[in-house]
């Protein structure tokens, strides 16, 4: 029997950053994960700490966002110090690029009401046209009719972040155990154990960060969480020289001078592999933004599997059923990743998520669909 | 450094590495008309400017990067050598003009 103060499910971004959060306030945490074979879209990403159109007419979740990303600063600073490893974030801001007068209609739109909707807070933002936009990024091709900017905006390598919330959690003395796919927990009222290959994990707490894997265990400590997989496809190239100043939402350099083309939305059920049709479209839109692509080689393409709720917001909560048994999975792990290292992990050890999280409670999804 | 095959043919490709015409027998890679003709790095990486040489020669690990006819980051041992081909060092990232 090992005691733990806190059992969390899953070592992807969500699970290891509530870990590295709960071990970093001195509470012993242990992380039990899946083996290689497990869906994982920490790994597969595209590696946005993006907070424009984050939060459409869910004005808690535009704020939450905006803190994880006030936050990631401090968060991957503090990261670097403890661990040596760099997460490679940056905040230089960020655009969304039109590639029509509708698109940027509609872009211009949906800003002004995410600005309406921040009230006290001031979503500040710009809508700039080909010139402006060109200014910013001089790479961008006559195709581009203008772009959305805010200054919130910006992105990390999600690897390098992984790997270093998995180092820090260990030297904050957290457990890992690999290969550890849970399939049966025994649940009491803050009292959970797990038996993996012959050792039972006990403690007071339980933080389901399974991700896709969080539906069925949910199942077991009375929580709903309707998660689904939607596909996302990305291409990478070879590494340039630096290009791009600053991320854009579909398109970005990372510090090494690779550029990342992505993502798609697609409903394939649990197939993650790529499809021609869906990377050509990529490559043609990627393209048609900045023509100087058309040469630059490809040197990878693949697709990961996005954690989605029904309504694609977070989804937090504690089991009514079990006090103690907590659930936290979201779509958008890279970004969140502060505020769930930060925040969340004091919430799990207050044994209660506040006012400000209920907008994500699973309550959400009890209401029955009219027919 | 490298000997040549006793079996490889007589004719020969003139290629330009590092703007030095050189001779190579037919089907040869640009990376081993490289390697033939230097024994320093042929390359150096994009990130931390670390020298490097072909090295898997079976497009595996991608420490042959060269420009080959003006086209940067090439993987030199997938590239057959052709007549009056030139082959120059990949130092460090591809530029991008725009
Ligand atoms: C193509 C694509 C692009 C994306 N781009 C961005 C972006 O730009 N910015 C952003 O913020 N987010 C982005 N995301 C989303 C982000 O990647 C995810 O929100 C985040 O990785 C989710 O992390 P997670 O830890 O919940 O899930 P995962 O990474 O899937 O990790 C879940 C972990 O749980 C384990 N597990 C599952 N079931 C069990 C079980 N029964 N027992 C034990 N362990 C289990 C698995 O082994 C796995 O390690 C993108 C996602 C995709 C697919
Ligand atoms: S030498 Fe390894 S890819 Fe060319």
């Amino acid at each position: 029997m090992a005691d733990f103060d806190a059992i969390v499910v899953g070592g992807g971004l969500v699970g290891t950053a509530v870990a590295y959060g709960l071990a970093r306030r001195g509470r012993k945490a242990v992380v039990l994960d899946e083996g290689d074979i497990a869906h994982r879209a920490s790994r597969g990403n595209f590696g946005l700490v993006w907070v424009q159109s984050k939060g459409f007419g869910v004005p808690e979740y535009q704020r939450w966002t905006r803190r994880s990303s006030e936050d990631w600063g401090a968060f991957s600073a503090q990261l670097q110090k403890e661990t040596g490893i760099a997460s490679g974030h940056e905040r230089p801001g960020g655009v969304t690029l039109c590639l029509t007068e509708e698109e940027l209609d509609k872009r211009r739109r949906m800003m002004a009401q995410l600005h309406l909707e921040a009230g006290e807070t001031n979503f500040e933002y710009e809508i700039l046209d080909h010139a402006q936009t060109k200014k910013l990024i001089p790479a961008i091709g006559p195709q581009v009719v203008g772009a959305s900017y805010t200054r919130y905006d910006g992105a990390a390598n999600p690897l390098y972040t992984l790997r270093a919330l998995h180092a820090a959690l260990l030297q904050h003395g957290g457990r890992y155990v690999p290969n550890a796919r849970v399939e049966h927990i025994n649940a009491a009222p803050n009292q959970f154990s797990i038996t993996i290959n012959g050792t039972t994990y006990a403690a007071p707490r339980l933080v389901l960060g399974a991700g896709l894997g969080n539906k069925a265990l949910g199942e077991k400590v009375g929580l709903n969480v309707p998660v689904r997989p939607v596909r996302g496809q990305i291409i990478v190239t070879e590494r340039v020289a630096p290009v791009l100043p600053m991320p854009t939402l579909m398109i970005r350099q990372t510090v090494e001078g690779t550029i990342m083309i992505g993502e798609s939305r697609e409903d394939a059920g649990w197939i993650d592999t790529t499809t021609p049709e869906i990377v050509h479209t990529l490559a043609e839109r990627a393209v048609k933004t900045f023509p100087f692509l058309r040469d630059v080689r490809i040197v990878r393409t693949w697709a990961a599997l996005r954690v989605m709720a029904p309504d694609g917001l977070p989804i937090y909560e504690q089991s009514r059923d079990f006090p103690g048994a907590f659930v936290c999975t979201c779509h958008s792990g890279v970004t969140l990743a502060a505020a769930h290292a930060l925040h969340y992990a004091q919430y799990v050890i207050d044994g209660a998520l506040p006012p400000e999280l209920a907008r994500f409670s699973t309550r959400r999804f009890d209401v029955q669909a009219a027919a | 450094m490298f000997k040549l095959l006793p079996d490889t043919p007589s004719e020969r490709v003139t290629v330009l590495v590092d703007d030095v015409t050189v001779q190579v027998p037919p089907g040869y890679t640009a990376a081993a008309a490289m390697l033939m003709n230097t024994d320093e790095a042929t390359r150096t990486t994009a990130t931390s400017n670390q020298p490097r040489a072909p090295y898997c020669m079976m497009g595996v690990c991608f420490e042959c990067l060269m420009e080959i006819n003006g086209v940067p980051n090439q993987q030199g041992c997938l590239v057959i050598v052709s007549e009056g081909m030139r082959i120059n060092r990949q130092q460090g990232k591809r530029e991008i003009n725009v």
